[in-house]
């Protein structure tokens, strides 16, 4: 089993490797001088020089990649070109504004999209389940900017009841911290929930078809006593797989709702690089959530093969 | 009922013999069809309607509400958002089904050629797709824009590119299936070449479920693509866009002007619309849409 389990790591480094080469790659498919183009049109051949030094463009394209790797895993992220810092310096405490708003977004969605994921499957096609299916095809469909608005417009306009944006991470107290965190966390919340619950119903409904439940049904052993004592616990596996594999999904959700509601974090820095063509900074903030990604996805399919005998056997 | 049925299979040929309708729709895929119907009405003649041109400043109030002459208020610079919504659903839904189409033309084709043209050429393009598929959609979409500016191009090649990436696998496995089946082998026999197998053998046996595929897709066009408009990285201004429109008049969202609700709440009723319609679709072929929708 552990042979399975290490030779799916040694897997995610490979991914981890290809990714860097894709972003390397990537931000090097410039048509033309990179120099010029990230000047724009206030390219004086002074400053395209000094970029072309700083990014040392005199070399040849695999040397730069192995020299940028190799200080990619020291920890150097390089200097950023319009700000000219640390990258590092830059990103330490965007990272950690992320990291509480996709830990508490987690920390409130997994047990609700569970929940309801659980109810839905209780009885499928029933009162509950058609609840559920409906609202999170709805909540799935739509973009986060729809939710973001509409929460807004229902909590900081009409109700006034929370701040509708988040300019600083400074909190006098808890109680300031949650209400400047509640919105973006519940827009977060709301797109998350919708495919976890989603995909939790179909992982015990599909249980809920093995022929040892429709023997527990053949018996009349209570519906809710089959699917608590009977389905769940062979749905652990595919359901902490769900999680883990929708906790990768709020890589992208943040993206969006940092920028709606202009939550000083990783996202939001991302994205201004990339409006002002800042290379290094670009380049830097998709490995971090491309690697979260990865893990992501590498930790649910470990779980996976942990959960389910079948998988720990490699063909 | 089972009249309308007949119609419906026979034109699609192999499910014929299938006895059950082949697709009916419920209350909710009616719903989905009336929401698309009516988009696709403005989409057509939406411009035509328009009360005042999208670029003009009627009003001199930034944040109009809702009144008789503006139907749904004026935006940041006074500018009406009825017509600016009206103009904006033609670009917005074509942009989306072109990156679609495009999607589906790389996707299947690469998926076919991939399942028909032998295991090493298989490898490689399977290979290359892996590759794609590990990274977040949207950071693909962020790098390229980083890399090469935006444009409406750019804008529809990286989503076409990128949602063929689930294509590929699905008509991958499509064409895996069908291509062991005997008729398949006859053509091969026959000495047919590859292009004739895969238009003439496969596809019309794969149309079926690369039907849901093709608005589950054409969700996440809409989605991606009014996402990046909406970072202000996708459609740029003055251009009358739903994204370009939300994030245009975020600001007045504090001072409860519906501005950017409106754009949002027009991108929303459309890809729920179409979501409805290939839930009804995938339900009744046993498939759960949720698992496609990461």
């Amino acid at each position: 089993m552990w042979l399975v389990v290490l030779r799916r790591l040694g897997l995610g480094v490979i991914t981890l490797w290809v990714v860097s080469v894709l972003v390397f790659v990537g931000t090097e498919i410039l048509p033309g001088d990179v120099a010029e183009a990230i000047l724009g049109q206030s390219a004086t051949p002074e400053a395209v020089a000094a970029i072309r030094d700083q990014l040392h463009l005199d070399r040849p394209a695999l040397v730069r990649y192995v020299g940028w790797l190799t200080n990619l895993l020291r920890g150097d992220l390089g200097m950023s070109l319009a700000a000219n810092m640390e990258i590092s310096e830059m990103i330490s405490g965007r990272l950690k504004n992320t990291l509480v708003l996709a830990g508490l977004t987690a920390a409130l969605a997994v047990p609700l999209a569970l929940g309801m994921g659980l109810a839905a499957a209780m009885f499928p096609g029933g009162r509950v389940d058609r609840l559920v299916t409906v609202s999170t095809l709805f909540l799935l469909s739509v973009p986060e900017f729809f939710i973001a608005a509409t929460l807004v417009l229902i909590f900081a306009v009409h109700l006034q009841w929370l701040p509708a944006i988040t300019y600083s991470t400074e909190y006098e107290s808890i109680g300031q911290m949650a209400r400047s965190l509640a919105l973006p966390i519940l827009t977060l919340t709301t797109s998350v929930v919708a495919h976890m619950a989603r995909m939790t119903r179909a992982a015990i409904i599909n249980v809920m078809t093995s022929p040892y439940i429709e023997m527990a049904i053949l018996k009349g052993v209570p519906r809710g006593r089959i699917v608590l004592r009977h389905a769940l616990l062979n749905a652990i596996g595919p359901v902490v797989n769900v999680v883990a594999l929708n906790l990768a999904y709020l890589v992208s959700g943040v993206v969006i709702v940092e920028t709606v509601f202009a939550y000083p974090g990783l996202a939001k820095l991302m994205v201004d690089a990339v409006t002002r063509r800042d290379m290094p900074l670009v380049q830097a903030c998709a490995m971090i959530f491309c690697s979260a990604y990865i893990l992501f996805i590498l930790v649910a399919d470990v779980l996976a093969i942990l959960a389910n005998p079948r998988l720990r056997h490699p063909k | 009922m089972s009249e309308n049925s007949n119609d419906a299979t026979q034109e699609i040929g192999l499910a014929a013999a299938d006895a059950r309708p082949l697709f009916q729709l419920s209350l909710m895929g009616k719903v989905g069809v009336g929401i698309l119907g009516f988009w696709i009405l403005v989409a057509l003649v939406g411009p035509f309607l328009a009360p005042y041109d999208p670029a003009d400043f009627v009003s001199d109030d930034s944040f109009g509400p809702m009144d008789a002459t503006y139907w749904l208020g004026t935006d940041y610079i006074g500018r009406d958002i009825l017509s600016r919504v009206l103009y904006g659903a033609r670009l917005t839904m074509s942009l989306s089904f072109m990156a679609t189409v495009l999607a589906f033309l790389v996707g299947i084709g690469f998926g076919f050629t991939a399942a028909l043209a032998g295991p090493r050429t298989d490898m490689v393009i399977s290979r290359i797709y892996d590759a794609f598929l590990s990274m977040p959609t949207i950071m693909l979409g962020l790098l390229v824009i980083a890399a090469l500016g935006s444009s409406i191009p750019v804008l529809v090649i990286t989503a076409g590119l990128i949602y063929s990436c689930g294509l590929y696998r699905i008509a991958r496995a499509l064409a895996v299936d069908i291509k062991v089946m005997d008729f398949v082998e006859a053509a091969r026999a026959r000495g047919e070449r590859l292009p004739w197998i895969i238009t003439r053998e496969i596809l019309p046996n794969a149309v079926v479920p690369l039907v849901s595929e093709f608005g589950l897709r054409l969700v996440f066009s809409i989605l991606f693509i009014s996402g990046l408009s909406f970072l202000g990285l996708g459609v740029q201004p003055p251009t009358a866009d739903w994204g370009v429109m939300v994030r245009e008049n975020l600001g007045g969202l504090v001072y409860g002007s519906s501005a950017a609700f409106v754009p949002a709440a027009a991108i929303a009723s459309l890809t729920v619309g179409i979501n409805l319609i290939v839930d009804d679709f995938s339900a009744q072929r046993g498939q759960e849409i949720a698992e496609e929708m990461i």
